[in-house]
């Protein structure tokens, strides 16, 4: 592992991105838009308070995940994977790098909307709004995390894209957001138990519920971070200097 | 003359020394008991007709294919090895660079991961004549300018080994002499490059030519030598009577 490999394959990734003003745009601004809609379709600023922070943690992980699962399939199939396989980068490397790259993406899609929704939409947060940040972040590398690795299944753009509704829709239907978790039927909780995106969602309606830190929300980060190390591994396996 | 290099071991002075490689690859026997030498600091041309087994070849070389048996043997080491990330350039037929960043961009990208001095960029970006264009987006250039681009990736560190496949594929005919004019004063300077190509005319171009159809080596040797031994004096011919008498000896 090396930092200066780490850090140049960042500046690489956010290079690409600087030529893609697009893009950038839309990790941005589709958020924002949705946020707005969201608290006008309901007009009802308790509802837009209970449900808004739920949405800034689920937005970094979704977005992220889409953008990185894309990018590392374009990097496997262009070849440029099987480039950097041959020269002395170490896959800690590739995956950190990217990690930050959109880490420091996720920070910025994460401060326009709480901006926007803390300001223009008078969004209500009881919890401190640091506590929130890294919370969106640390459900943005989630998402990185789990897009490399998602990435190692889908050999085309259009199976990538598929992958977002596999791997996150079912996780968006039993993280709390539209049913809360206790009151799903046993077996459903208990999947739900073990889909990293439930202790996300937690940890939003921890921080916007209670002023003070709470344990419930000090162990859901921590299963989040362990469950975005777990899905680096995972995809550190995926990278191969052979292949077939 | 041909089964002799199949029972000599592997020799470590060589650039390249293949033994006995197999490799399969979609259930198809791809290369098949494969055996060769690249001596240091020659231009050895890897020639055959698609489909033959070339890329396959040279990414066992570059250590990137699995093999279901042999040895490659790279600049004394086993292919792939840690100690060759440095001294092994390689670049693939259809070009691996990030086409949405600028071929400066790339380089620089590409040489701290190397570890290549910073000058390199230049270095290289001039090598492949690609000066005009180094602001330019990878995809706003056209194909040859591309795989150009990524000859200069291989080019960064200055590797001891460089595997070209199909470096000069749809380059005009000045541009395709500056760049074997290239391979020839990298390999004075002791550089060793095994570059495929399924041109004939770009046979002559070589040293030492390994000439291949359907995943077997079927001659090994100068241009001349090939020559003499098939009594053609076209390279084209020279194939054409290999294969011939190739099938001849199958046959029997």
């Amino acid at each position: 592992m090396s930092v200066t490999v780490t850090l140049a394959t960042t500046r690489r990734i956010l290079g690409q991105l600087r030529h893609d003003h697009r893009t950038v745009g839309l990790i941005v601004g589709v958020p924002s838009l949705l946020m707005i809609l969201l608290r006008y379709v309901f007009d009802e600023p308790a509802l837009f308070d209970r449900v808004g922070p739920l949405l800034l943690g689920v937005f970094p992980f979704v977005i992220m995940f889409v953008v990185t699962s894309v990018g590392t399939l374009r990097e496997r199939a262009g070849g440029t994977l099987e480039r950097l396989m041959t020269t002395p980068l170490g896959k800690p490397d590739l995956l950190l790098g990217y990690a930050l790259a959109f880490g420091l993406v996720a920070l910025v899609q994460v401060g326009v909307v709480l901006a926007i929704s803390l300001t223009w939409l008078d969004l209500d947060l009881a919890g401190p709004v640091a506590l929130l940040v890294v919370a969106a972040l640390l459900n943005a590398l989630l998402g990185v995390a789990l897009g490399l690795f998602a990435s190692a299944f889908a050999r085309t753009e259009f199976q990538a894209v598929q992958l977002l509704p596999a791997f996150v829709l079912p996780q968006a239907l039993l993280c709390g957001l539209f049913v809360p978790r206790p009151e799903m039927a046993g077996w459903l909780e208990a999947i739900s138990n073990v889909l990293p995106l439930s202790y996300a969602v937690e940890a939003m309606r921890e921080v916007a519920r209670e002023p003070e830190p709470t344990g419930t929300l000090v162990r859901d980060l921590v299963v989040i971070a362990a469950c975005a190390l777990l899905a680096l591994a995972l995809g550190a396996a995926t990278l191969r200097r052979r292949t077939p | 003359m041909m089964s002799s290099i199949r029972e000599r071991p592997p020799d470590p002075a060589a650039a390249v020394s293949v033994r006995g490689l197999r490799v399969r690859r979609g259930g198809r026997e791809v290369l098949r008991d494969v055996a060769f030498d690249v001596p240091r600091g020659s231009v050895v041309g890897l020639l055959g007709p698609s489909g033959c087994g070339k890329t396959t070849l040279m990414r066992a070389v570059v250590g990137v294919q699995i093999v279901q048996g042999g040895t490659v043997t790279v600049l004394g080491r086993p292919a792939g090895s840690r100690e060759l990330r440095r001294t092994v350039g390689y670049a693939t037929q259809s070009p691996a660079v990030y086409a949405d960043l600028t071929v400066q961009e790339n380089l620089r990208y590409f040489a701290s991961v190397l570890g290549a001095p910073r000058g390199d960029v230049a270095r290289v970006v001039d090598e492949v004549g690609l000066g005009p264009h180094r602001d330019q987006v990878v995809a706003t250039l056209s194909g040859g300018q591309r795989s150009r681009a990524s000859l200069a990736v291989a080019l960064l560190g200055r590797p001891e080994l460089l595997v070209l496949d199909e470096p000069t594929v749809g380059l005009d005919p000045v541009l395709r002499q500056e760049l074997w004019e290239l391979f020839h004063e990298l390999a004075a300077q002791g550089v060793t490059l095994l570059v495929s190509s399924h041109v004939m005319d770009e046979a002559g171009r070589c040293e030492r030519l390994l000439l291949m159809r359907e995943g077997q080596i079927l001659a090994d040797g100068t241009p001349d030598a090939l020559r003499a031994r098939t009594g053609a004096d076209d390279l084209e011919e020279v194939f054409l009577r290999l294969i011939a008498g190739h099938e001849e000896v199958g046959s029997r």
